[in-house]
């Protein structure tokens, strides 16, 4: 027997899903007809599409906001919101509903992607045939998802019987305040690079003049990118302060899904300037955000068809072939577009030096491509050796530490050296002038890790974090170098300070400037990673009093305490640290129990600790991990990691040099000071 | 005797290259660190995809009782190929968290290494292509660029390489 819900939620939700694909599908067909039409009166067909596009998004946004009133609501009759929510769920949990299971996160997926076609279709007077090829591509990958939402994977199916008093809880790793936003964020750089897709994809088949596309998508693939960024960050920050491991990133195949298209739009975002500012790599650029986009859905695939496991990995569902069957569909029709137009993309200009502008972004190119084969490899390879002998293996952190990583250091060496060559051609005698200090600089603290102790024969993950060291180290100085001589050439024909003039450099050119800091965030997070192979960890059953020593500090056991609310009966230890006998904080490692899902939880404690140690930041990171079972005695694990705080300084600093990029260059000033007669020294050149 | 730069740099460069040579050479001694080695390279079969010495799971069925079989295995002088294949015997080959060495598995590490080489080898390959395109003839007689003209090159040269 079928019971309706509590509410009209349901009814409303199922009527606007519909409503939504019939709109998603009048402004594929319509849109795509009147492309093919052409003229004047098609016109006005085009115009309808796009209008129902934006009429689409209100649909979506109608099943969006009945779902979240739903959970607020507690409608236990709606299955998703009884699998996924409870009444005692805190609010902020109970939006976050949305995102939680299968079916709401492909509404969200939607919902996103609904949004940037919204926006997108507001602005169709930049180029109006550019865009609305770009909306009829935005559309037909939105009646996809809407049609797994309407016939795979309905969030409003309601349950069968009698509606339960209470709902079955969300999953308590996902009951922590970065659930609230890491999946928006991860979603907002999946959904977004959809955009730069479409436009490229509609430049391909209108074999659209110019470079104007990029000019138009190099603001939404640098948003889309940044989110992206965000989102992972996020969730190894999640990783980090839930699981209780220790550890931010595993290399579990769900992480990997989301590193992919990091590193294929990374390439891309490298290598779009050599179009714009040479016209060449067009077949390649294509090709990247083809891959880029491919791979956010094969993420999405991977997370939710079940095909491989893992513990961030939504329940095993059916509509895995439904992706599989979009993957290839968008495969052959770019494919074929491609083929048909690929003499359109023939490059401008050709590579005038080894040592170039160019053909760093070529090297730089060919290592993001690799280092993403690699993780796409090491994701699949248990099930091609399945298929291949019969037997899955595993693929972990020793294999993507054993390949990835030598690949990743060659990129930070890239990634130094990259700014001082210039557009064309460097001289050798430039490069060495320009490289020189850095390189020395990059030498010293290699030379001053080993005085302190770091021995790079003892283990590879010793040698590994030398390098990564030295070579973090060296793009930092080049940064600074840059910006230095940079703002010394401004200094001397402006007469400003030095910072003035630095600041005025990174004015005019923002998205140059702008990219050297993302590069200098990127080699404060490395150097957040190396800390790595130092970490230690100790594991006690400690009772009152007792005392355990991890690195310079010692643990003391005060006691320990219990609590009890609605959603939640928790336990927590009550731990003073000390160092020496002078005690520098007391930390509350938790663990709780979760009443709706009968599921415990450890809630981790982190400290971090400034200038106590040799690394000048650690994490003092305690895990209360229960009760023996034997003894009944608590027993409590600390980790001391160093350097981890970096990881999340150095987001900080991306995310602020991705903004920075977007700031409009400024009109550059007059000089005011005659510059003296003399060989200008090299300045990198160019973006 | 003064010793000129280039000398210098040179013996300091094959220096570098024996000591990074030896570093990678050398390989893990003790049984704490190949405790550690080895309890990285294994993962916990509680299907909570942690590798085993990472398994924080208080009341794991397999992770403590796993340590001690290492910690024995380490006990009785087994070697770490044969440690290794004694936990395959037991929990089956997705114990292991890397690919073997031997059979398929070699495939797994080979495969990316062999993607760099071929993408290098394309890379080099369109680049010379690139190189060899020819440019432009000039034709004699032709003119030095002057006023607008020159501009619009200097503008375009600005843009290409500017600050």
């Amino acid at each position: 027997m079928s019971q309706l819900s509590t509410t009209a939620l349901p009814q409303i939700g199922s009527f606007a899903l519909l409503l939504a694909l019939a709109l998603a599908a009048y402004s594929f067909l319509v849109g795509l007809f009147a492309l093919i039409l052409g003229g004047k009166d098609s016109d006005y067909l085009g115009e309808t599409a796009r209008r129902a596009g934006i009429a689409a998004f209100g649909a979506i946004v109608l099943a969006s906001v009945a779902l979240v009133t739903a959970a607020f609501s507690d409608d236990f009759g709606i299955a998703y919101i009884f699998h996924h929510s409870n009444r005692d769920l805190p609010g902020p949990y109970k939006f976050a509903v949305l995102w939680s299971g299968q079916e709401g996160s492909l509404l969200f997926w939607s919902l996103l992607l609904a949004t940037y076609g919204f926006v997108l279709r507001l602005r169709y007077k930049t180029d109006p045939r550019l865009f609305a090829h770009a909306s009829v591509v935005i559309a037909a990958v939105q009646v996809f998802f809407l049609l797994l939402l309407n016939f795979a994977a309905h969030p409003f199916a309601v349950l069968e019987g009698a509606i339960p008093p209470d709902g079955s809880g969300l999953n308590p790793l996902l009951q922590y305040p970065e659930m609230v936003i890491h999946p928006p964020m991860l979603y907002l750089g999946y959904v977004g690079f959809t955009v730069p897709f479409a436009f490229a994809f509609g430049a391909l088949v209108m074999k659209y003049p110019g470079e104007k596309w990029i000019h138009i998508t190099r603001r939404w693939t640098m948003v889309t990118w940044g989110f992206l960024t965000i989102g992972i960050f996020l969730g190894a920050h999640w990783a980090y302060s839930v699981l209780g491991w220790g550890g931010y990133w595993g290399w579990d195949p769900v992480e990997n899904a989301s590193l992919m298209p990091w590193l294929m739009g990374t390439a891309f975002l490298h290598s779009v300037m050599m179009q714009e500012k040479r016209g060449m790599l067009k077949t390649w650029n294509m090709w990247l955000v083809f891959g880029t986009f491919f791979l956010s859905i094969l993420g999405t695939f991977l997370t939710r068809s079940g095909i491989i496991s893992s513990v961030h990995a939504f329940a095993q569902s059916s509509i895995g072939t439904w992706f599989l069957v979009f993957l290839l569909i968008i495969f052959v029709t770019f494919g074929v577009f491609y083929i048909l137009n690929f003499r359109y993309l023939r490059s401008e200009h050709k590579l005038e030096s080894m040592i170039s502008r160019e053909s760093s972004f070529l090297f730089n190119n060919l290592l993001f491509v690799i280092a993403c084969f690699t993780v796409l490899w090491g994701t699949f390879f248990p099930v091609i050796s399945e298929w291949v002998q019969g037997n899955k293996v595993t693929v972990g952190a020793p294999f993507y530490n054993n390949v990835a990583v030598p690949i990743a250091l060659i990129l930070l060496l890239l990634t130094a050296i990259g700014p001082l060559l210039a557009w064309r051609r460097t001289s050798f005698e430039s490069l060495k002038r320009n490289f020189m200090w850095p390189a020395a600089g990059a030498l010293s603290i290699g030379v001053l890790m080993m005085i302190l102790g770091v021995r790079p024969w003892k283990d590879i993950a010793y040698f590994y974090a030398l390098m990564a060291a030295m070579l973090a180290v060296l793009v930092i100085f080049t940064v600074v170098s840059e910006f230095v001589r940079g703002g010394q050439v401004i200094q001397r024909h402006t007469g400003f300070s030095l910072p003035g003039s630095m600041l005025h450099l990174y004015h005019r050119n923002t998205r140059r400037y702008g990219g050297y800091i993302v590069h200098f965030g990127v080699a404060v997070v490395i150097i957040g990673i190396l800390g790595t192979p130092f970490n230690r960890e100790a594991e006690k059953e400690m009772g009152f009093g007792d005392k355990m020593n991890i690195g310079p500090y010692t643990l003391v056991c005060q006691s320990y305490t219990q609590d009890d609310n609605p959603n939640y009966s928790n336990e927590w230890a009550i731990i003073n640290v000390f160092k020496g006998n002078q005690q520098i904080t007391t930390m509350y490692p938790e663990r709780r129990l979760y009443k709706a899902s009968s599921q415990p939880q450890t809630i981790p404690r982190i400290h971090p600790t400034y200038a106590q140690d040799l690394f000048l930041v650690s994490d003092l990171y305690i895990v209360y991990e229960g009760r023996n079972e034997d003894t009944g005695r608590p027993i409590i694990k600390a980790h001391l990691n160093p350097m981890v705080p970096w990881i999340w300084t150095g987001l900080i600093v991306m995310i602020f040099g991705t903004i920075t990029c977007l700031v409009p260059n400024a009109e550059p000033i007059r000089a005011t000071v005659p510059a003296r007669v003399q060989t200008a020294p090299a300045v990198g050149a160019g973006d | 005797m003064k010793l000129t730069t280039k000398p210098f740099l040179k013996r300091t460069g094959q220096f570098a290259l024996i000591v990074v040579a030896l570093f990678s050479l050398l390989g893990v001694g003790d049984e704490d660190a190949r405790f550690q080695y080895l309890g990285h390279h294994m993962m916990c079969v509680c299907s909570c995809g942690q590798v085993l010495l990472e398994c924080n799971h208080v009341g794991c069925q397999y992770s403590d009782r796993m340590r001690i079989e290492l910690a024995a295995a380490l006990d009785r002088g087994e070697n770490d190929d044969l440690t290794l294949q004694s936990f395959v015997q037991k929990y089956g080959p997705t114990v292991v968290a890397a690919p073997s060495t031997t059979g398929f598995g070699r495939v797994a590490w080979i495969m990316p290494f062999a993607a760099l080489v071929a993408g290098m080898a394309g890379l080099v390959w369109i680049v010379r292509a690139w190189r060899m395109r020819p440019a432009p003839a000039i034709a004699d007689g032709i003119q030095p660029l002057q006023g607008p003209e020159l501009e619009r090159y200097r503008e375009q040269a600005d843009k290409e390489t500017d600050l």
